[in-house]
């Protein structure tokens, strides 16, 4: 609606993917890395909607339903391994998941 | 008329600024919170927030497939995940030391700024250039994805389904589990 400063733009988006890297590299619970993840999915999607208001192009919004649809891929499995995890050692350490075979 | 233009154009860049900020807040707190429930909490805010941005910056459609898909589906299975692991015992346990509104105080304040954003420009907005120069319709979206971009969509389709077979075999009740049971009930049955 307005013509934003693609700086600015880009600015938050490396803000909000620094702080998800920072949670995923960080955090012990696999449950945390998992959100952390959604955050820097969400930067990246911010960056490329961004893009795609600058140049007037709408591929930046089809980028994004792709990286949307990567996510719901990305949750749906990383969950089910949380659960199978819990499961199994009870416990959501993520060093766990070196044993998880089979 | 100048006073019109400086009204309207000025703050809504604030506004997006202000989003990015509940954005950037909201990812902190996911990122740093102890525990589980909170964190999904400001993680709702921050994905509300990341729409919000996304309509300041001429996607509508984006941001509410933001919504609808990321805070209204991925979310829930967040949750649904989080109750499977038991935290409900936690919770009673803990009851005591995070009873009454703290809990809620953060993320509902964040919620109601992005919701007076949400107020404000449905009410100003006949004064503001709608179909302004940025502004990409869903309309061009679907035709660019079912054109050049079909082959990315079905891959897409590939992957959720293979989203899906993995989900329901990992998820599953496994045989080590039952083998497990069986052990206990054989072990029951010696003694």
């Amino acid at each position: 609606m307005i013509a934003l400063p693609f700086e600015h733009i880009l600015i938050l988006a490396t803000t909000l993917f620094l702080i998800g890297f920072v949670g995923v590299i960080s955090r012990k619970n696999t449950l945390f890395i998992l959100m952390s993840l959604e955050v820097m999915l969400n930067a990246v999607g911010i960056a490329f909607i961004g893009a795609g208001s600058v140049w007037q192009q709408a591929d930046g919004q089809v980028m994004f339903i792709l990286i949307l649809t990567l996510a719901a891929a990305e949750v749906a499995l990383g969950l089910a391994l949380l659960i199978r995890l819990q499961r199994k050692f009870q416990s959501l350490d993520i060093d766990i998941l070196n044993k998880l075979r089979g | 008329m100048n006073a019109v233009t400086t009204n309207s154009v000025i703050p809504l860049e604030y506004l997006f600024y202000l989003a990015g900020f509940i954005a950037i807040v909201a990812s902190l707190k996911v990122v740093l919170g102890k525990h589980a429930v909170h964190s999904l909490l400001y993680l709702i805010v921050s994905l509300l927030a990341v729409a919000v941005c996304f309509y300041f910056m001429g996607a509508p459609f984006a941001a509410g497939l933001e919504v609808i898909v990321y805070a209204g589906a991925i979310l829930v299975l967040f949750v649904f995940a989080v109750m499977m692991f038991g935290l409900a015992e936690d919770e009673e346990k803990h009851a005591p030391h995070t009873s009454g509104l703290t809990i809620w105080v953060g993320p509902s304040a964040l919620a109601f700024a992005l919701l007076f954003e949400l107020i404000y420009i449905i009410n100003n907005v006949s004064q503001h250039n709608v179909t302004a120069i940025n502004h990409i319709s869903p309309k061009q979206v679907g035709s660019l994805l079912y054109g050049p971009y079909l082959l990315a969509v079905e891959i897409a389709s590939f992957l959720l389904l293979a989203g899906l077979v993995a989900g329901y075999h990992f998820a599953k009740p496994n045989i080590d589990d039952k083998r497990v049971s069986d052990k206990l009930v054989s072990k029951g049955e010696s003694q």
